[in-house]
């Protein structure tokens, strides 16, 4: 029985300012942001006022979605968050559904994630400080008695982490997951089959079995984390704006 | 030191299983989340999107606890800390 669990693998590395290592995260983010820029370019090609074809209303439809997914949430005022919510929302669903392809995920690296939960701590707090000037973010910590600022600072910084963290741990636990079913499922083939000639060294069930875990961890913890993801940051920044 | 080594391993894989046990929490809180949802879907069912909306992202956010369990029992069985310490 052997179980292949690891992180990320080292690709190559870039022999400049002491050799930048290039993981399996970042390969497969690029071959990810690809795929998301064809399909953007193919969807948004030939736009027209009049008769739109296909495409163009499935475009369209897209935009419309997100656009009305962040005005509820964050009002009206705040339909210019939408583009970059958009965008998390693909790259991230995309990147954790790219495990259909046997890829390895990217969002199963904390990189990835902490990297976009910090932006979003960035933008909470660049949010805070546009609304409320350098003055009322610094008050902010003091509310509502000076003794709760360290509880006040801790529940900011604890903001990315834990978003990070929830990220992460949904897909990578979805990773370790399926591989120990499909080592156990070896063993399992290997112990039950294991006495007929060529058939015993083919894991046979192996087939079928992972296919209905990959709709819990790949379809709906995907597309489930990405929209959480999304929700919490624009929570976060339409809050930081009161 | 072999055999320091097997304890300090034997005791990374059952505080690997003891971290876990912290997955009882968000089970029982989602759980609860899920039922309030589903009485109010069953009191207003003209709401069920709204319902579910909050339901899920109350649930995400439960689920805190037992991912930071989860990180935990991973940093434990993977890396070794302990074990890779003794070297």
């Amino acid at each position: 029985m052997n179980i292949d669990v690891h992180g990320p693998k080292i690709l190559f590395e870039i022999p400049i300012l002491g050799g930048i290592r290039v993981s399996e995260t970042i390969v497969n983010m690029w071959i990810i942001m690809a795929v998301i820029t064809l399909i953007c370019f193919f969807l948004g090609r030939n736009l027209k006022v009049k008769n739109p074809s296909k495409r163009q209303l499935v475009a369209e439809k897209a935009v419309i979605m997100i656009t009305n997914m962040v005005t509820g949430v964050m009002g009206k005022r705040n339909a210019h968050w939408a583009p970059y919510i958009g965008t998390l929302l693909l790259l991230s669903a995309f990147s954790s559904l790219s495990s259909l392809t046997g890829l390895r995920p990217p969002t199963a690296d904390l990189n990835t994630t902490l990297g976009w939960a910090l932006v979003t701590f960035v933008m909470i707090q660049a949010t805070k400080i546009k609304y409320h000037g350098v003055g009322g973010w610094l008050k902010g910590f003091a509310d509502p008695v000076v003794v709760m600022t360290p509880m006040n600072i801790i529940s900011e910084l604890a903001t990315p982490i834990s978003m990070s963290f929830r990220h992460f741990g949904n897909i990578a636990a979805g990773l370790v997951i399926t591989s120990l079913i499909y080592g156990s499922l070896a063993a399992l083939s290997g112990a039950v089959l294991g006495w007929i000639p060529v058939l015993g060294d083919i894991p046979l069930f192996q087939v079928g079995l992972p296919a209905f875990l990959s709709i819990y961890f790949d379809l709906f913890t995907s597309c489930l984390q990405a929209y959480i993801f999304c929700m919490l940051t624009m929570v976060f920044v339409s809050n930081a704006q009161e | 030191m072999e055999l320091t080594r097997a304890i300090v391993l034997a005791a990374e894989a059952v505080g690997a299983g003891l971290a876990m046990i912290a997955g009882i929490g968000p089970g029982v809180g989602q759980g609860f989340a899920a039922g309030k949802a589903a009485e109010a879907v069953g009191r207003q069912p003209e709401a069920k999107g709204d319902v579910t909306t909050t339901m899920l992202l109350g649930c995400a956010v439960a689920e805190s606890t037992g991912i930071y369990s989860l990180i935990i029992a991973l940093l434990l069985l993977f890396m070794h800390p302990f074990a890779s310490a003794l070297n």
